[in-house]
């Protein structure tokens, strides 16, 4: 039977697209398994696992049964050694082809948003970029919208739908918009690294996880890019999304911005973090991109986020408002970070800084 | 009348701003505190083709009109008023006059190489003993048996020198009687930098446009050939004349630039900072002090882009450019003065570009004809002898 | 050879952004800016152009009328010709319809042997960074998104894509589509004779009727808010959180009184 997207009824199981590179998972697999097991048990279905790969390690493809996979699909293949657009995307196709899940989802990775776009537009389906938060059941929805939200959610009609609720922020994160698939097949997102926490490693779903080893058609003359080479950079990247602590500094560095630079590092070394960096002080080239927090950088919710010159907009505030607590300095007392903050102090970063380092350290020393 | 801007216009005003803002902006203060000539910036500007903005393409200029011209110089001069005579001086006082009285042979030489801002232009009229009295000039150019011309004498504060490859050159070329009163007969010359006998010489330090390379040039026995007078002989003073009645509109755009800079300047900081407990921007007399600016500072722009219009369109300009330099040129002392006062402390330090603007606005009052020599032609115009 | 640049019109959300009282985005009252990876798109095929002068750069972008004023920038800046693709059918279009449409239009221009399709990674309205790959698989063509450099030589063109640690470089048969980052280049100015020259090149718009013989169009249903499988169940504006506590002064006392009450709480 020729497949049809618009069947919505032949489509089921949630899926989840691992992606590893060098054979090794990414973590943002894991975050979207845990997600994933959740939206699957609303619907009482199957959460499967998609590794693509060559010579994939056994191991690796059960252990996705310990974030909560029933099943994983291997499809191995030596042309799926490394990431290729038209070799991923023709498995995947014949895999979504053939068995019909009904939701997809994939890590809004570098690779994941080459990918995403390129299935769905085969598929014929919606896609939904960057997505923060997914909801199947509309009373868990409400739930969510009454915190994270200026909706009355109580005298508000919700069309009750098993549909996926699938929420994003827009127009650079100013808004929030959550958006469904209703008529297609599957119903597709990519979904920010990060956002997604992962559950606890399970042992026993671990054993209990099978595998579906998957016959791969694939051919050379299905690829039309010739990977010459994969590099890494030689500069070790700063894990912003792992920290515990990220200390950032903005545009209230443009003064003196090796300065600013090496007191934020003093101040992430005492309180056993790293530095992260606001849009501005990126895009002018003061510091790696890996720095960056916000909207188009990453998303962090640290247990201390420590913001030393940046006015807050929204950009910025879209990648840390969920920290646990927010700590900010800044010269000007009606700066927007002030309003996100847990605990502001209005002044010069250049003169506070050093003090907040000294006083930690201080406290830190009579404690030991 | 219309005021509004072409289409062309709009878009050209947007550019220059992306420019000034991204490329001339962060490099003011370095040039104003090295007294470094942006020689960078004078290439990036080539590049989008401003050294020749209102000159035709078979030229090599940009095709485009004198306000867009204008324009230019008064969106550099908002950031850096250094960057704004550089232009300026360039396009009024030398493409200018080539264009108007060189010959085809002239143009075809010189043009291209200038407004591709290959060659940058600088004009040579005042002397120690010449300013605003052009018949005090002391240089002399003399005819060789090779039908050579050989210049003799010295300028000074001549813009641009230290950068510059054309030089237009005021120089005696004869005495003559006129209404029986002997008077020095005044033409003008292309001279290049590499011309046997010319250097240039001291290099002035200056209060403002600190970045403007303003330097004295020297003439000791300079051969060029007999083809480098430009237009007639005995017309020079005319010539030059002229060539400053169109310098004029170029200097009043750049005050009229640093006035509206420096306005835009104290509107955000005055938003900024908090005194009483409340911005200062909320005090009445910021407020009052700042409206006055804003309309003194459009009637300046009325009167710069009335005498451009007027130029454009080649009707007599003289006045009006004199009116538009006089008041323009006064509005921006005047803005910058009360600007550094809103800043306060922090204007009269060097963290804020309002103490440089202060310093920038005043040559504005001086050069390419004081604000006296301003009052004269204006009073003369409207028979008050 | 041509190359074609899809570019788009987008608010700019960098600054003040206007929201409705219905919670959507308050379009007219923004500032519009073009979008600043289309812009790399368009240097990069400047820049393959000034080496190869038989290139023709062609720019196609879909949104309403006053478009015109992002394109005629573009053609200030270079490009050679332009074609805006404009009716109220098209409105209210996810990416998949957008990017049908966008097909459509490619195609009408045609994509010749060893032509490319360059676009922006993502808008930033959007932040999708779908309708580039989703118009390379409707053209039929492979596709490199994330670009950082790029070498055409002889007609070969090999580029390097970034990744979130490093980078893949990797040889692409043309015709494809490249989709563009801020690290390939530094987009240049307008100058001052391409303005002048800008409002004379060849700038075409195409509505509804001209493209719906297209296989990607057919029928308005395919087309806009009609054809977009994606639909907003709901938009909301994220809440203003409580303002926090603010310290007295910005001296060491105040550090310290921090870090006393950040220990107390046992946050460190």
């Amino acid at each position: 039977m020729a497949f049809n997207s618009k069947d919505t009824a032949a489509f089921k199981g949630v899926w989840v697209f691992c992606e590893q590179r060098d054979g090794v998972i990414l973590g943002t697999g894991y975050q979207l398994l845990s997600e994933g097991r959740k939206l699957a048990d609303d619907l009482g279905v199957e959460l499967c696992g998609v590794l693509l790969g060559s010579g994939v390690n056994e191991q690796f493809a059960k252990a996705l049964g310990g974030y909560g996979a029933d099943k994983v699909y291997v499809c191995d293949h030596p042309l799926l050694k490394d990431y290729t657009t038209d070799a991923y995307t023709k498995v995947l196709c014949d895999l979504v082809h053939e068995y019909k899940p009904e939701i997809f989802l994939i890590g809004a990775t570098n690779i994941g948003r080459d990918l995403g776009p390129r299935v769905a537009a085969r598929l014929h389906t919606g896609l939904t970029a960057d997505c923060t938060h997914l909801d199947i059941d509309v009373e868990k929805y409400k739930a969510f919208l009454k915190t994270t939200s200026t909706i009355d959610v109580d005298n508000t009609k919700f069309e009750d739908t098993k549909n996926l609720k699938m929420t994003r922020p827009a127009f650079g994160g100013h808004l929030m918009a959550t958006i469904v698939c209703p008529d297609y097949r599957p119903q597709m997102s990519t979904v920010r690294p990060g956002v997604m926490q992962t559950a606890p490693y399970n042992e026993e779903t671990a054993a209990r996880t099978q595998l579906v080893k998957v016959d791969v058609q694939l051919s050379e003359s299905d690829i039309h890019v010739d990977l010459i080479e994969i590099k890494k950079s030689a500069k070790k990247l700063v894990d912003l999304i792992g920290a515990d602590v990220v200390v950032s500094v903005g545009r209230g560095i443009s003064k003196d911005p090796k300065r600013g630079i090496e007191i934020a590092e003093e101040l992430a070394n005492v309180l056993g973090g790293v530095v992260g960096a606001s849009r501005a002080v990126v895009d002018a080239g003061l510091i790696g991109q890996d720095h960056q927090v916000g909207q188009t950088g990453k998303t962090v919710h640290p247990k201390i986020y420590v913001a030393l010159g940046i006015s807050g907009a929204i950009q910025h505030l879209a990648g840390m408002q969920d920290s646990e607590v927010i700590i900010a300095v800044n010269k000007n007392g009606s700066a927007p970070i002030f309003d996100a903050a847990t605990y502001g102090i209005v002044g010069d970063l250049f003169k506070v800084g050093p003090m907040l380092t000294e006083a930690i350290a201080k406290y830190k020393a009579a404690k030991a | 009348m219309d005021f509004k801007l072409t289409k062309e216009q709009e878009m050209l005003r947007k550019m220059y701003q992306e420019f000034a803002e991204n490329e001339v902006k962060p490099l003011a203060a370095d040039v104003d505190e090295e007294e470094r000539f942006p020689a960078e910036t004078v290439k990036k500007m080539a590049k989008l083709g401003m050294m020749g903005i209102y000159f035709p393409k078979e030229y090599g200029g940009a095709g485009a009109d004198y306000l867009s011209y204008v324009m230019a110089v008064e969106e550099m001069s908002k950031v850096c008023a250094t960057t704004g005579v550089v232009l300026s001086a360039h396009t009024s006082l030398c493409c200018n006059p080539i264009f108007d009285y060189g010959t085809e042979e002239q143009k075809k030489k010189y043009l291209p190489k200038l407004c591709s801002g290959e060659w940058l232009g600088a004009f040579g009229l005042t002397e120690p003993g010449a300013g605003t009295d052009a018949q005090g000039v002391q240089t002399t150019a003399v005819k060789n048996e090779n039908g050579d011309w050989v210049l003799n004498g010295s300028k000074i504060f001549i813009t641009n020198a230290g950068y510059a490859n054309v030089f237009i050159i005021i120089a005696i070329t004869g005495i003559v009687e006129k209404r029986g009163r002997k008077q020095k007969e005044l033409s003008a010359f292309i001279v290049e930098r590499t011309d046997k006998g010319f250097s240039v010489g001291k290099h002035e330090k200056k209060m403002g446009i600190r970045g403007s390379s303003t330097c004295e040039l020297i003439f000791e026995d300079c051969v060029i050939p007999g083809d480098r007078m430009l237009g007639k002989q005995g017309k020079g003073f005319n010539e030059a004349m002229a060539t400053l009645d169109g310098g004029r509109i170029g200097i009043a755009s750049q005050a009229l630039g640093i006035a509206e800079g420096a306005i835009d300047e104290t509107i955000a900081y005055t938003k900024e900072r908090v005194q009483f407990g409340r911005r200062i921007s909320q005090q009445q007399n910021t407020q009052f002090q700042l409206a006055d600016m804003y309309a003194r500072t459009q009637a300046a722009k009325l009167l710069v882009y009335s005498a451009a219009m007027k130029k454009q369109n080649h009707e007599p300009f003289g006045v009006d450019a004199a009116m538009a330099k006089l008041v323009a040129a006064e509005t921006a002392s005047d803005v910058t003065r009360r600007c550094v006062q809103l800043f306060g402390g922090y204007g009269y330090t060097r963290d804020y570009p309002i103490e440089r603007m202060m310093r920038d606005a005043k040559i504005t009052e001086i050069y390419e004809g004081t604000s006296e020599v301003q009052r004269m032609v204006i009073s003369g115009a409207i028979g008050v002898k | 050879m041509k190359i074609i640049v899809c570019v788009k019109q987008v608010p700019d959300t960098s600054g003040v952004v206007a929201v409705k009282e219905d919670g959507t985005m308050d379009r007219a009252a923004m500032a519009t800016i073009s979008n600043p990876d289309d812009m790399n798109a368009l240097e990069a095929a400047l820049q393959i152009k000034e080496t190869n002068p038989d290139v023709k750069v062609v720019l196609v972008s879909m949104g309403p009328p006053p478009t015109e004023s992002m394109l005629r920038e573009c053609l200030a800046r270079g490009a050679d010709e332009a074609y805006l693709v404009s009716a109220r059918e098209f409105g209210g279009a996810d990416t998949w319809a957008t990017s049908s449409t966008l097909t459509a239009a490619i195609e009408k221009i045609g994509v010749g042997e060893g032509d490319i399709v360059m676009c922006g990674r993502q808008a930033i309205d959007g932040d999708t960074a779908q309708v580039g790959p989703q118009i390379a698989e409707k053209l039929g063509l492979p596709q490199v998104t994330y670009v950082t450099a790029i070498d055409y030589k002889d007609g070969k063109l090999t580029v390097r894509r970034a990744l979130e640690d490093g980078y893949m470089t990797i040889a692409v048969e043309t015709p494809c589509v490249l989709t563009c980052i801020k690290e390939l280049n530094n987009p240049r100015y307008m100058s001052v004779s391409g303005i002048m020259e800008c409002y004379s090149k060849p700038y075409t718009v195409w509505d509804f009727e001209a493209l719906k013989e297209s296989k990607w169009i057919s029928a308005v249903e395919n087309v806009g808010l009609k054809g977009s499988p994606t639909q907003v169940y709901k938009s909301f504006s994220p809440p203003v959180k409580g303002k926090g506590t603010m310290m007295e002064g910005a001296d060491k006392a105040a550090c310290e009184q921090l870090v006393s009450i950040l220990g107390e709480k046992h946050i460190i």
